[in-house]
């Protein structure tokens, strides 16, 4: 079928100055037409003109059509005529449609592959751009949450409960297997070292301290950065795309407050409670091991416990949530508001918000440290 | 040219779980149709289209094409069928991650198998063919919304299918680009004998493009009129001839759908 049917081409001069291309068999894109460019050789300086016979022409498609379309660029750039006269009527109007719109130069642009020197300086420059862009942002939050203050910001309180349940209730499963899994290492880690001065009551110290003043708080900043912060990016970013925001802005309405607010304020308050829970699980899990495993009481654990803690250590875990779910909030609802019109925007404002998220987060850890033990908390 | 049936619809019923769209479809599309999808906001046009090229299984009913049944056939009959068809949907549908080459290159290169530089060549010709000849490396975002709804034909025609079915050709085109894109239409039609099927309401394309039709009502939930949009115009369903003169002619829609007799 296929021997039989495939396309015949040949090229014959008619006269000193005409070449004429002959078409047969079936041109179509399934018989794997040949390329234009064995063609563009005898196109030379002698040829002035170019016609086309089709009468052996049994079937095609656009096989045909991309084929005597590059031929007529190439003859076009040479200043040789080109006589479709001679193809079947309905290719002759699809390839006029084709030329009726003069290729637009404007659009071509070089995507040609650049050196590593020009990545590192495009990335760069875009960082240094991206920074004012930020400072804005954070000036409009800061303007909106001053307006919060002063009764005139608006939102909807439904929203602000329906942020708050998707941001805590339904993140405690998560929180509840991380922050005991934490708990359980700390305790080991602490009765390998304690061993040593023979102090492995200390275990419960060292778990209670710990989880309740950093690590809580750490480990619930980087869970809900990673899933409630990459939902508020995609949420903002699909509602940029659709002109959600746009539709905002003509109505006078302020984005910032009606989404960043509840956002914002949700993360907030949740985050705080989530650090509570994660420290309290992260204490049952220290009590756990160390109970079962390197024989300490329950009383003693309890009791060591409770020595250590006082309402410093949990104001410490408290502030450092907040601190937290403002830099998610930040985060996630910059990228939102940043997000370009597409779908890969929207993927890449996702993985961005979470990038920053905890970025911001380990900085302001660090710096919180560091200040807290400067101050003697 | 004497008529073919390539698409039949046999009493194709569509819903969205108890929600019935449309019911008791019954029509034919001719080889080299150019058929009109019309009727009024929300009526079921586009659940139709989506029921046609295998998106969206209607709740009873069969869909032909050239004879064989689409939905009861195996998934490596329905593969076959759906490569024969070319469907462009009302916002483009481009992948916003590729060029509008890539977005046109890729059918043909998973396809035909074709080397990358004839692939480029079909790609270079299908866009002049919707007018964006030179925007080839352009991504979706950088472009207007006529021009991502051109792009889309051209991605739709990409493997010169036998039956094109395009969602609202010409919503958001300015006039004349959205006359070319009907003259476009109909020369696909007369040069290849695409069937085409155009689910639209624009009153100007429907009357100057289409040669057979179906109007769907969203109260009967069924179709109450079929054939040349222009018979219908001039004596079809007052219901139908209403809504082609903008209101114009025709009883206003009744209210009460008992009161219907089709």
């Amino acid at each position: 079928m296929r021997d039989k049917a495939a396309w015949q081409l040949e090229v014959r001069p008619s006269s000193t100055d005409t070449l004429v291309i002959c078409l047969g068999g079936r041109w179509c894109v399934d018989q794997n037409p040949p390329a234009p460019d064995s063609l563009k050789d005898r196109l030379d300086a002698s040829v002035r003109r170019v016609s086309f016979d089709a009468s052996r022409l049994a079937d095609w498609d656009s096989g045909l059509l991309s084929f005597v379309s590059e031929i007529s660029k190439s003859c076009a750039n040479r200043g040789i005529a080109v006589d479709s006269s001679g193809l079947p009527p309905g290719a002759q109007r699809l390839l006029a449609m084709a030329q009726a719109i003069p290729e637009q130069k404007l659009a071509r642009r070089d995507r040609g592959p650049r050196g590593t020197l020009a990545h590192v300086g495009t990335a760069t420059l875009e960082f240094f751009r991206g920074l004012p862009r930020m400072l804005d942002f954070l000036g409009e939050v800061v303007l909106s949450v001053l307006r919060l203050l002063s009764g005139r910001a608006s939102f909807r309180i439904r929203d602000l409960w329906l942020e708050i349940e998707e941001i805590g209730p339904r993140a405690l499963p998560i929180v509840s297997v991380i922050s005991f899994l934490v708990g359980l290492i700390l305790a080991y880690l602490g009765a390998d070292q304690l061993k040593l001065v023979g102090a492995q009551i200390f275990i419960a110290d060292l778990v209670a301290i710990g989880m309740v003043r950093e690590v809580g708080a750490l480990m619930t900043g980087v869970i809900i950065a990673g899933r409630t912060g990459a939902a508020f990016a995609a949420q903002l970013g699909t509602m940029q795309v659709n002109e959600e925001i746009d539709a905002f802005k003509t109505l006078g309405i302020s984005a910032i407050d009606f989404l960043v607010l509840p956002r914002m304020l949700a993360l907030m308050l949740m985050v705080p409670l989530l650090t509570l829970y994660s420290g309290f699980i992260g204490m049952l899990a220290g009590l756990l091991v160390s109970v079962t495993i390197f024989d300490i009481g329950i009383f003693e654990y309890y009791t060591e416990t409770l020595r250590a803690l006082d309402f410093r250590q949990f104001a410490v875990g408290l502030s450092k949530g907040a601190v937290y779910g403002a830099m998610i909030a930040f985060s996630g609802c910059l990228r939102g508001m940043q997000c370009g019109r597409s779908a890969e925007a929207v993927g890449h404002a996702a993985t961005s918000a979470v990038v920053t998220a905890i970025l911001l987060i380990t900085i302001a850890a660090s710096i919180m440290t560091i200040v807290y033990y400067q101050l003697g908390i | 040219m004497p008529a073919i049936p390539h698409i039949e619809v046999r009493g194709l019923s569509m819903a969205y779980g108890d929600h019935i769209v449309q019911r008791g479809l019954d029509f034919v599309v001719n080889k080299g149709d150019i058929f009109v999808v019309m009727g009024g906001n929300g009526c079921g046009k586009t659940t139709l289209m989506r029921a046609l090229v295998g998106l969206q299984r209607p709740t009873a009913g069969s869909v032909l094409y050239s004879g064989e049944d689409f939905w009861n056939a195996g998934p490596a009959a329905q593969q076959t069928l759906k490569r024969r068809l070319g469907v462009l949907f009302q916002g483009g549908a481009l992948w916003s991650s590729l060029t509008l080459a890539e977005n046109v290159a890729l059918p043909i290169a998973e396809y035909t198998g074709l080397p990358a530089s004839r692939v480029n060549e079909i790609v270079a010709f299908k866009l002049a063919l919707v007018g964006l000849a030179g925007c080839e490396d352009l991504y979706p975002a950088e472009l207007s919304g006529g021009m991502k709804k051109r792009a889309g034909l051209a991605r739709a025609m990409a493997l010169d299918p036998d039956i094109l079915v395009i969602d609202e050709p010409s919503s958001g085109l300015d006039p004349l680009t959205a006359r070319r894109l009907d003259e476009l239409i109909m020369e696909l039609r007369d040069s290849l004998g695409t069937t085409i099927v155009v689910v639209t309401h624009e009153l100007a394309s429907i009357l100057s493009i289409g040669n057979n039709s179906i109007f769907l009502d969203s109260e009967s939930r069924t179709m109450i009129a079929t054939g040349h949009p222009q018979d219908a115009l001039k004596n079809g369903h007052p219901k139908v001839r209403h809504f082609l003169t903008r209101g114009g002619e025709g009883s206003p829609p009744p209210r009460n759908d008992s009161s219907e007799t089709p």
